[in-house]
């Protein structure tokens, strides 16, 4: 088990043509993820190094039998994209797309949700997903994930961050901790899937024994998760937020991190999953650690 | 980008939202002419992005061009709060019934935007919310279905808005909407909405702060982009093309990914360090934007030493290190470096760090980055 990829989810890139579709794409095909094919319009009938290309969607889906989407397009174009995938019937969309206007997300997010409430998307501006082993799509590099064991415990990550969500994973690997499945849910403001999404879904995957959570400053979607994990998570929970000294009214880096009118604070996200019962690190290295203590316990 | 308020009255007009006849000048002469041109009395009102303008001074009454004169000198280079400022707006007095507040943003939890009405303008918003929530209507509204006019009509009479007003709020509510989505706003204000004696409601002050995402969309916002606040460092920075916020510190930050970069300052912090700056390098650290990075933490006279952290996930650790080298040979530091370089092919890159012939007074190597910081903290602070 894993959660919403697994070894039997077959990804189209829209976008296969361009650089970062046709290099991640080809990346998360070497992984052994079922890159089944690719879309960009006009180039329908080609290949990139023998997957299929195919003008649309549609068209990809009826000839592959797609389940998941990989969008790689340019911000302009990527909510479109997004939309196109969930009317052709893709379940799962994830859009590694960085700097889509806030606009523009929440009205795919609100078209989603009103016309194709059975597609969850993933993203904008996030690193993908992997559920090592089985299936990577997006822009993780697949050799600094642990295979989960077969005897457990392995551990469910999600994050608003890439870079802090490839060292979450290399410092379980160096653990020897196994990961069941690895989410970026980016950092924009209207994040397709969001932290209790993941916490819903690692609760219920007998394969997550416990989760770690890496999430920063701005928005409050950290603290919806820790009254979420208080009524409905079971498994042991570690944490880590970014942007304790980050300066108010700056966006730090990722548009949605920013400390406004005193909320959105790390302190004040610190405190709410603290007081769900989460073991929170002052730094990433320390909720590892704390995580290995979890597991250590769990064995 | 916030936007001063003489942009964001700019910015209203093209949506049809009615704000005063006026003008900006940055010297005291032109304020006189645009006074004189508007229409006595007239209000001349500091251009600063800092609240409580007003009680620092830098909003004055004048009833003739002397007067103008004297508020204007009194006005231009005076410091609100550690903004001088360089600009006035003067605009013809308007005569105030009452005062509203408005406005649209995006709230993030719902995922839905957000308008806030209420009667009670003119004040600060958070006051009148801490000490009267129920003063505030709050109505989200479906980014798919918009905001029409009706809604808008019955969220003034929720809000207790006036009967006499109610119709003239609903018109202006249904334009800031457009102004929010259509103009790409983050936050699109009006504080205080006023009625006039002659029945019409109008925007008296005007907050907008624009998405930058949707720049691409917008070239009218060039004239906009002029005029933002930077100091000297972020202008380096941005000429370069970095992602680059300055801030008091003496430990220079470089890391790849906003989520590490940020992480990298808390830590810094927590070893007793301050950091100079946020530096977002992103996922591919090549010599080129190495060698930028450094130039433009060099420029930092506060920079005491410099903590570049790096953890390879794509970006193979060889790469970095042999961009780092590279950049060494290009830049000439004020500062020594401590870097942490992990994740894929660490040791190859470190490796490629020692045999490169730096002298350890210039750089210094360490395995994990709460031991880098201590390093960084302890080199700044000898």
């Amino acid at each position: 088990m894993a959660i919403f990829v697994n070894e039997n989810t077959k990804v189209i890139v829209q976008g296969l043509t361009g650089g970062q579709g046709k290099y991640h794409g080809l990346r998360n095909k070497a992984y052994g993820t079922q890159v089944v094919g690719g879309v960009t319009p006009g180039k329908g009938g080609t290949d990139v190094e023998g997957i299929p290309v195919f003008n649309s969607v549609a068209e990809a889906v009826a000839a592959t039998g797609a389940t998941a989407s990989f969008v790689a397009v340019p911000p302009k174009a990527a909510p479109a994209a997004t939309l196109e995938a969930a009317q052709a019937g893709i379940g799962f969309v994830v859009c590694i797309t960085e700097g889509i206007p806030a606009q523009d997300e929440a009205r795919t997010f609100n078209t989603l949700k009103r016309d194709f409430a059975s597609t969850r998307l993933l993203g904008p501006n996030c690193p993908g997903i992997i559920s090592p082993g089985k299936c990577n799509i997006g822009i993780t590099a697949g050799e600094i994930a642990q295979s989960p064991s077969s005897t457990g415990p392995n551990v469910g990550i999600v994050s608003r961050s890439g870079t802090l969500t490839y060292q979450a994973l290399y410092e379980l690997k160096q653990l020897g901790i196994g990961v069941s499945t690895c989410v970026g849910i980016g950092g924009d403001p209207v994040p397709g899937t969001s932290f209790i999404d993941c916490l819903a879904e690692f609760e219920k995957d007998p394969e997550t024994h416990a989760i770690i959570m890496i999430g920063e400053i701005g928005g409050s979607a950290e603290e919806e998760a820790a009254d979420f994990i208080k009524a409905s998570v079971s498994k042991p929970m570690s944490a880590y937020i970014a942007g304790v000294t980050a300066p108010a009214g700056k966006k730090m880096g990722h548009a949605g991190a920013i400390v406004s009118g005193g909320k959105g604070t790390a302190q004040g996200k610190m405190d709410a999953l603290r007081d769900a019962g989460v073991k929170v690190g002052l730094n990433p290295t320390e909720a590892g650690s704390l995580m290995s203590d979890i597991v250590k316990g769990l064995r | 980008m916030d936007l001063f308020e003489y942009q964001g009255k700019q910015y209203f007009a093209r949506f049809d939202i009615p704000v005063s006849a006026g003008g900006v000048a940055d010297t005291v002469d032109q304020a006189v002419k645009v006074a004189d041109s508007s229409q006595y009395p007239v209000v001349v009102k500091a251009q600063v992005q800092v609240g409580g303008r007003g009680k620092a001074g830098g909003i004055k009454l004048a009833n003739n061009a002397d007067e103008v004169r004297t508020h204007a000198g009194n006005i231009l280079g005076m410091d609100i709060k550690g903004h001088v400022v360089k600009r006035v707006w003067v605009e013809h007095a308007s005569d105030i019934d009452e005062e509203y507040y408005a406005s649209f943003t995006l709230d993030r939890a719902a995922k839905k935007h957000l308008l806030m009405l209420s009667a009670q303008g003119g004040v600060d918003i958070e006051e009148v919310a801490a000490k009267d929530p129920d003063a505030i209507v709050k109505l989200h509204i479906n980014p798919v279905e918009g905001l029409s006019n009706a809604v808008a009509k019955k969220a003034a009479v929720d809000a207790k808005i006036p009967v006499k007003a109610q119709d003239g709020v609903a018109d202006i509510l249904v334009k800031l909407y457009h102004c929010f989505t259509e103009g790409d706003c983050d936050l699109a204000e009006i504080n205080p909405l006023i009625l006039k004696p002659t029945g019409e409601v109008h925007a008296l002050d005007a907050k907008v702060s624009l998405d930058a995402n949707a720049d691409f969309r917008h070239p009218e916002w060039e004239e906009f982009k002029a005029t933002v606040e930077l100091d000297d460092r972020e202008k380096l920075a941005r000429d370069k093309g970095l992602q680059y916020i300055g801030l008091d510190g003496f430990v220079g930050i470089i890391a790849n990914g906003a989520g590490l970069a940020m992480s990298t300052l808390d830590v810094v912090n927590q070893v007793g360090g301050k950091a100079a700056n946020f530096l977002d390098i992103g996922g591919g650290a090549n010599a080129d934007v190495m060698a930028s990075a450094l130039e433009v933490i060099n420029f930092d006279k506060n920079v005491k030493s410099i903590f570049i952290n790096i953890f390879g996930g794509i970006t193979r650790g060889e790469e970095v290190a042999k961009g780092i080298v590279e950049a060494l040979g290009r830049v000439d530091l004020r500062a020594p470096i401590v870097i942490r370089l992990d994740g894929t092919n660490a040791e190859e890159g470190r490796e490629i760090l020692r045999n490169a012939g730096i002298p350890e007074s210039k750089l210094v190597s360490k395995p994990t980055m709460l031991e880098a910081a201590k390093a960084a903290v302890e080199i700044a602070k000898k």
